[in-house]
């Protein structure tokens, strides 16, 4: 089995493999196989776009922590130019499960912050599996301070399972570190715009994710606990992590019509980490289309507009 | 279930939740000194165990009928009901989930708000019923909660809320979670205004709702040995893969590690906060029960 293919997507890896073959014998030989190959390409581009016309929420949910989608390092890396890290929260720590740093985005200076997991072990280790701690927390909170008192727009990317449960995270207070967020978010006096780019898990998603807007890329998903966490309580085992992804209604195009999420960019065939420049390209323009917008608004138009926003949460009988 | 039930599943089924109720008799027996205690003696006791301190947990509206002056007092946001947005089922459905926990607690959802007074000042009191769901935050929970913090605004008053939950309603998804931002947000103006905002945590309040409403407060007052957290200690237990400390996690824990102002016996509570509200808002000293 191809670890870069998810189990859903084995059909096309054992073709791509086929067309890897064909392509080392073609160098051995001199017959003629560029027609063989081309057959088969355009067979397994059509596979890919039959799997993909037809995912289920828990496939989807794979795919949003698929091992090689783009973290937030590499988006910043094609989104913008001249990326200047900030580190450390000042009071205790530099929590690398989140990065934060002044940047530009096509010439004006931003301040972009996100989770941040791992590619391979060493890193995943050292970036906590995207799991922040207060510190980080903490850092971003500084962070979006420092922005909203140079008059800076504030762009965050959401990609974490969650906030991290461990004893230390609890001693210097898990809790209040995102409940501060929350609130102040909510009053920073420049444009927030939340985009999650993979995993939003829960209270340590929404952290850096309150805001003017909210996008989600086309296989992210965003939900309060994860699929296997929910299938745990609610059924009994985390077998049936399949049912709770589709009863929680956690992928973007149901989280549309829940009016939950302003816009959804599309991503490339067989997901983002199959074209990360195509991707990039697309978020770009979505977040400079929705910058524009925020940014046209006066400061007390903003604020108003946030707080309605924030406010209208919720669905009820009254 | 332990792997000797797991093995060998018990023929004689007992429902937990009712295995936890206390009984009904004119006897309760204290869980932590295991004292038998006169019904009526403990609940004029304020459900306080007289022989050790235990804290038994109580619902929403004795809360509150033990916290605010007995006169002038309104429900907040009574008529608000919970719908299914998602039309969530998992072994149960949600509608099914929500009937059983109303006519199990007589309450309409996990949240009681009350417009009342305070040994004479304008207070609104908001309390959080565990056994309705565990407690846990939906929508409706959420908009009672910010209407109360509106109606605070209006009257000039202050806030005091009791915190008892697990956190996220699952059932409903996103719109549950992002009942931590509105709850936030809300309290957000209420800090602009000036008005204090007192936050009780009671046993337990964990997950979403530590990490907003709860841990907003101007003062934080915890009852004694509760437990309040972000992550639950199972989880963290799994994940760390180790034995947790003693009273981790518990209001003494918290005091320690500076995230709560004060631990508050529950028969002192209504003392201690007007006390603190009367400072905050350079009022006369209130008169003592």
């Amino acid at each position: 089995m191809d670890l870069n293919f998810l189990e859903f997507e084995q059909p096309v890896a054992e073709l791509e493999a086929k067309i890897e073959e064909l392509r080392h014998v073609g160098k051995d030989n001199a017959i003629n196989i560029e027609e063989e190959i081309d057959h088969l390409k355009t067979k397994s581009q059509a596979l890919t776009q039959q799997i993909f016309a037809a995912l289920t929420p828990w496939q989807i949910s794979q795919l949003s922590r698929h091992p090689l989608r783009p973290y937030f390092l590499d988006y910043v890396h094609h989104l913008c130019d001249d990326f200047q890290e900030l580190h450390g929260d000042r009071a205790f720590a530099d929590d690398q499960a989140i990065v934060g740093g002044l940047a530009r985005l096509d010439g004006r200076a931003v301040m972009v912050i996100g989770h941040q997991k791992g590619r391979d072990t060493k890193e995943k280790i050292l970036r906590n599996f995207g799991m922040p701690r207060p510190e980080g927390y903490r850092k971003a909170l500084r962070l979006m301070q420092l922005a909203e008192r140079f008059s800076l727009p504030i762009l965050t990317f959401i990609d974490t399972p969650g906030a991290y449960p461990g004893v230390g995270a609890e001693e210097r207070g898990q809790s209040e570190a995102i409940a501060r967020n929350l609130q102040v978010m909510s009053t920073l006096r420049v444009p927030i715009i939340a985009t999650v780019t993979g995993e939003g898990g829960s209270g340590g998603a929404l952290a850096i994710g309150v805001g003017d807007r909210l996008i989600m890329l086309q296989f992210s998903t965003y939900s309060v606990i994860s699929p296997e966490g929910c299938a745990s309580i609610l059924w009994k085992s985390a077998d049936k992590a399949q049912l709770a992804a589709e009863a929680m209604a956690i992928t973007s195009d149901k989280l549309k019509e829940l009016d939950l999420v302003d816009a959804i960019v599309p991503e490339p065939l067989g997901g983002a980490h199959r074209d990360v420049p195509t991707m990039a390209a697309a978020l770009k323009g979505v977040l400079l289309e929705q910058l524009i917008e925020l940014e046209s608004l006066e400061t007390e138009q903003l604020l108003a507009r946030r707080y309605e926003r924030i406010r209208a949460y919720g669905r009820f009988k009254d | 279930m332990s792997w000797f039930e797991k093995l060998i599943p018990s023929r004689i089924k007992t429902d937990a939740s009712n295995k936890r109720a206390v009984p009904e008799g004119l006897w309760a027996k204290c869980p932590s000194c295991s004292a038998v205690l006169y019904r009526a003696e403990l609940e004029r006791n304020l459900d306080v165990c007289p022989r050790c301190g235990y804290h038994h947990r109580i619902g929403a509206r004795r809360r509150i009928d033990i916290f605010l002056d007995e006169e002038v007092r309104e429900e907040i946001g009574a008529e608000l009901e919970s719908t299914d947005p998602l039309k969530f089922k998992d072994l149960k459905k949600y509608k099914e989930r929500l009937v059983q926990a109303q006519k199990q607690t007589n309450e309409t959802e996990a949240l009681v708000v009350m417009r009342g007074k305070l040994k004479q000042m304008a207070c609104i009191a908001a309390a959080f019923e565990f056994k309705f769901m565990g407690g846990s935050m939906g929508s409706v929970v959420g908009e009672r909660f910010v209407r109360g913090v509106e109606t605070a605004i209006e009257d000039n008053a202050a806030l005091v809320c009791f915190a008892a939950s697990g956190g996220a309603r699952m059932q409903e998804s996103l719109f549950s979670l992002f009942q931590m931002a509105k709850t936030s947000a809300a309290l957000g103006r209420l800090r602009e205004r000036g008005l204090p905002f007192i936050s009780v945590m009671t046993d337990p309040t964990m997950g979403g709702v530590s990490a907003s409403l709860a841990m907003l407060g101007d003062i934080h007052l915890a009852e004694p040995d509760a437990l309040i957290g972000f992550a639950g200690p199972r989880v963290i237990e799994q994940t760390v893969r180790e034995k947790l400390p003693d009273g981790f996690q518990r209001s003494e824990f918290l005091l320690e590690h500076g995230a709560i102002d004060q631990i508050c016996d529950r028969r002192q509570m209504r003392d201690r906060i007007a006390t603190l509200i009367a400072m905050l808002q350079q009022r006369p000293i209130p008169n003592p029960d």
